[in-house]
């Protein structure tokens, strides 16, 4: 399987006059832990929201499967859900139980039987260790614990990629580490993920190819060797001595 | 004093059903009214909250708009004229110009309605506004359209945060229907101009319709205040487990087929 599920062509993105991605290349095989990091303000969020086309890309193209989804009788809804995401504040569903937040999307988006979605969202909520909690509301539950609810409600999708915007930015370093030790899980399984991050030992260990973003290019690429170990641009450098330190 | 509590007697004995049933009529033509004008309401704040896309087609965006300049229009105009102005309007007007005579109830519950609705909408766009727009992409990532994200997600949500709203309205509709007397409608205030009319006993039967109004007021407010805590749902929830060992009070079993990762590729 060496098809590109996700291809990123000269994509770019303004708002108004300010360019915040300028000429982004990209793909993703199935199986690929892409981690795209970089200082805050490089575009990384906003290149993760225009694959999911919570933004409108400027420019550039955005392939699926070799399909352009920017073109006529693409459907963007269909695409999302198999396309999932993480998001940094989570956005669960307050007025929605743990249970409904992770059948809703099955029931209305999918059509799968009530009954069928919720064996679904179980079982992924007990992956993310939440089964216990299928009652409870968003508000009654810590950071880490709406952060595993919301990966769950992506995963009961059984998306083929999925998103993560910064999901531990949110959050105190205990609950990042029970984020992150989900993500590894996930990783080690299979899944196909594009994760914007600041963990970077996440991005080192656990991530098959690594992106670094700086003004709204890509600055340099590689596996997580070329990046932590031999990084050849000095940005890069520069950018991972003050996370070491 | 004890002349005013004979009178008080006097018109009730005379008047009592009748006042019984203008307040009931008061009570169904405030109830309809606020219903109706909530899902009216509900339907243009939801219109109004579209998004324009600049890459949806030249018609969508033509209709939109039209639709949206015809809203706005409604709203302004029905929060912007007194009811007993409209009433009048509506009533005598219809026969007027088209030569059609509405009847009296089909007429209050439409001018009660529409006038609601014109309040709603403006509350109901504020409601969608109010609910975080992380709320929005949550459910388009999941993959929702827009009806699927009202529906499901921001509706109910929006719902939730002006039901205190939507209490005024019917508070303010159960008083506010007295002006639809004008147009002889038997409500409540109507019962009331009857009774003085025949025995010229302005103070007594102004404190039977002043105390009926109150006992309804206060007992919608009431009514409200308990949807609002139903809705809200408890501030407790069981852990679930699968450990039947474990099954005791405060927790709730179920049983799980075992499922591998296998069953989900």
């Amino acid at each position: 399987m060496s098809e590109n599920i996700i291809e990123i062509q000269h994509l770019e993105k303004n708002f108004g006059s300010h360019k915040v991605l300028s000429d982004i290349d990209f793909s993703v095989k199935k199986g690929d832990v892409t981690t795209i990091i970089g200082v805050s303000g490089s575009g990384k969020s906003t290149l993760l929201r225009c694959i999911n086309v919570l933004e409108t890309p400027s420019g550039g193209k955005i392939l699926f499967h070799g399909n352009d989804i920017d073109e006529k009788g693409f459907s963007v809804t269909d695409y999302r859900a198999k396309v999932g995401m993480v998001f940094q504040n989570f956005n669960l569903f307050s007025n929605m139980s743990v249970l409904q937040n992770c059948v809703v999307g099955q029931v209305k988006v999918l059509g799968k039987k009530k009954a069928e979605a919720e064996e679904t969202a179980k079982y992924f909520l007990e992956k993310v260790g939440m089964l216990p909690y299928i009652n409870a509301k968003p508000k009654q539950l810590s950071g880490g614990q709406k952060q595993r609810v919301a990966i769950a409600r992506a995963l009961a999708m059984e998306p083929e990629v999925l998103l993560f915007d910064e999901p531990t930015s949110a959050l105190d370093p205990q609950m990042v580490g029970e984020v992150l030790a989900v993500m590894r899980q996930l990783a080690a399984e299979g899944l196909t993920m594009i994760v914007v991050t600041h963990e970077m030992a996440f991005a080192r260990d656990v991530s098959s190819h690594v992106v670094f973003m700086k003004d709204g290019v890509i600055w340099e690429e590689g596996t997580p060797e070329d990046i932590f170990v031999n990084p050849k641009k000095d940005e890069t450098k520069d950018f991972l001595a003050r996370f070491i330190n | 004093m004890a002349d005013f509590i004979e009178g008080i007697i006097k018109v009730w004995n005379g008047y009592g059903p009748s006042f019984l049933n203008g307040a009931l009529n008061t009570l169904i033509v405030s109830f309809i009214g606020t219903v109706a004008g909530c899902i009216i309401g509900f339907g243009v704040g939801v219109v109004q909250t579209i998004p324009v896309d600049k890459k949806d087609p030249l018609w969508k965006r033509v209709i939109l708009t039209a639709v949206n300049l015809i809203l706005k229009g409604y709203v302004e105009l029905f929060r912007g004229t007194p009811m007993i102005v409209q009433s009048v309007f509506i009533y005598y007007g219809a026969r007027m110009v088209f030569d059609y005579q509405i009847d009296v109830w089909p007429a209050a519950l439409l001018i009660v309605s529409i006038n609601t609705g014109a309040y709603m909408a403006e509350t109901v766009r504020g409601g969608i506004l109010s609910i975080d727009p992380g709320q929005t992409e949550g459910a388009k990532a999941i993959g929702m359209n827009h009806v699927q994200t009202m529906m499901n997600v921001i509706i109910p949500q929006a719902f939730r945060n002006i039901i205190p709203q939507i209490g005024n309205n019917f508070i303010i509709n159960i008083k506010d229907t007295s002006v639809l007397s004008v147009i002889s409608f038997a409500d409540l205030f109507f019962t009331h101009k009857s009774a003085v009319g025949a025995l010229y006993l302005y103070f007594e039967s102004a404190t039977i319709t002043m105390a009926i109004y109150l006992v309804m007021t206060v007992t919608a407010s009431f009514l409200l205040r308990l949807l609002e805590k139903k809705l809200d749902g408890d501030d407790n929830y069981d852990l679930a487990t699968t450990d039947t060992l474990a099954y005791t009070s405060g927790m709730l079993s179920y049983h799980q087929k075992e499922k591998t990762l296998e069953d989900f590729k």
